[in-house]
């Protein structure tokens, strides 16, 4: 039942060091996805500022209770995250492989409820590009577009995020039940732990910027 | 080492925190704050990324300069967004140049 020890690899002088290279890689990373993001807020910010009243029409016809919820379950989902970091920290194997399993079955909710959702966005004629009905939006029918582009565009960059951070955290947990974690080395899952605490984060701003617009 | 800093019940608080302010952030959303209402929905969102931050990523308990790097990614996108800002709203109508209908 033990995991298998690991020793650091050549070039460190000891597995806290190879702890440490690997958080600060992994928060470089973030940054770069924090400038992703960012563009898009950025963007968000100009046209909100420009057109707000055409924005808050908008933003009404999302389905702001699955956005609620969802917000909800990533919030649950970095929950079981730390929970899984915990485990391996202390080689708990069998806790270790739950709360990665709940991780990423809490991803999982949130992709079919925004796949719900996305469904109903479809139904309701509000897709951009695809077929767009502006007679909801007569006073301002491209600005109310423009909002939907925003919405549509980082929610589905976010959503390739969740579903990227599911299959990794699906992989570790397989890799977790053969053993290949020990309580001194595990790297992967705390790293993957801070991509999925990030995606959480990001997600956190976009529910109350898309769907509580007033 | 950090990640063994903050025990499973810590972990529990922070996310009933995190519920309780979701709950907050979609109860300030049906008050008539007008304007205000977009400051308190930040903040509250700032919180709960800060609390994400420091306690399921353990920034709270890392060294030094995993902080400062944390901190970079802040900066450089409060830099970027205060230069685009900075052109933006010092133009004379309209904002954006081409205006949509």
């Amino acid at each position: 039942m033990g995991m298998r020890e690991a020793e650091a690899a050549f070039q460190f002088d000891d597995l806290d060091q190879q702890r440490e290279t690997a958080g600060l890689g992994m928060w470089t990373f973030l940054v770069t996805e924090v400038m992703f993001f960012g563009g898009l807020f950025g963007a968000y910010i100009i046209y909100r500022m420009a057109y707000p009243e055409a924005f808050a029409a908008a933003s009404h016809h999302l389905y702001m209770w699955i956005g609620a919820i969802n917000t909800g379950i990533l919030l649950g989902s970095s929950l079981t995250m730390a929970m899984a970091v915990h485990a391996a920290a202390h080689a708990h194997r069998r806790q270790l492989v739950g709360y990665l399993a709940g991780t990423a079955g809490l991803g999982a909710v949130f992709l079919v409820l925004k796949g719900v959702e996305y469904a109903l966005d479809i139904h309701d004629r509000i897709v951009p590009g695809v077929n767009f009905h502006a007679e909801a939006f007569a006073a301002f029918p491209d600005r109310a577009e423009m909002f939907f582009v925003i919405y549509f565009i980082m929610t589905g960059l976010h959503a390739l995020h969740v579903t990227i951070g599911v299959g990794v955290i699906v992989v570790l947990a397989l890799m977790a039940k053969r053993g290949w974690f020990s309580a001194r080395n595990h790297n992967a899952v705390e790293m993957t732990g801070l991509y999925w605490h990030f995606v959480d984060i990001v997600w956190i701003f976009l529910f109350p910027l898309l769907y509580l617009i007033t | 080492m950090a990640e063994t800093a903050i025990s499973p019940r810590g972990y529990l608080l922070v996310a009933g925190l995190l519920m309780l302010l979701l709950v907050a952030t979609v109860g300030v959303a049906m008050l008539p704050l007008g304007p205000f209402g977009l400051v308190v929905a930040m903040a509250i969102a700032g919180t709960k990324a800060a609390l994400v931050a420091l306690y399921f990523m353990h920034l709270r308990f890392s060294t030094p300069l995993m902080r400062v790097f944390a901190a970079a990614g802040l900066l450089w996108l409060l830099i970027a967004m205060t230069l685009t800002l900075a052109d933006y709203l010092t133009r004379a109508e309209p904002m954006i140049g081409e205006v949509m209908r």
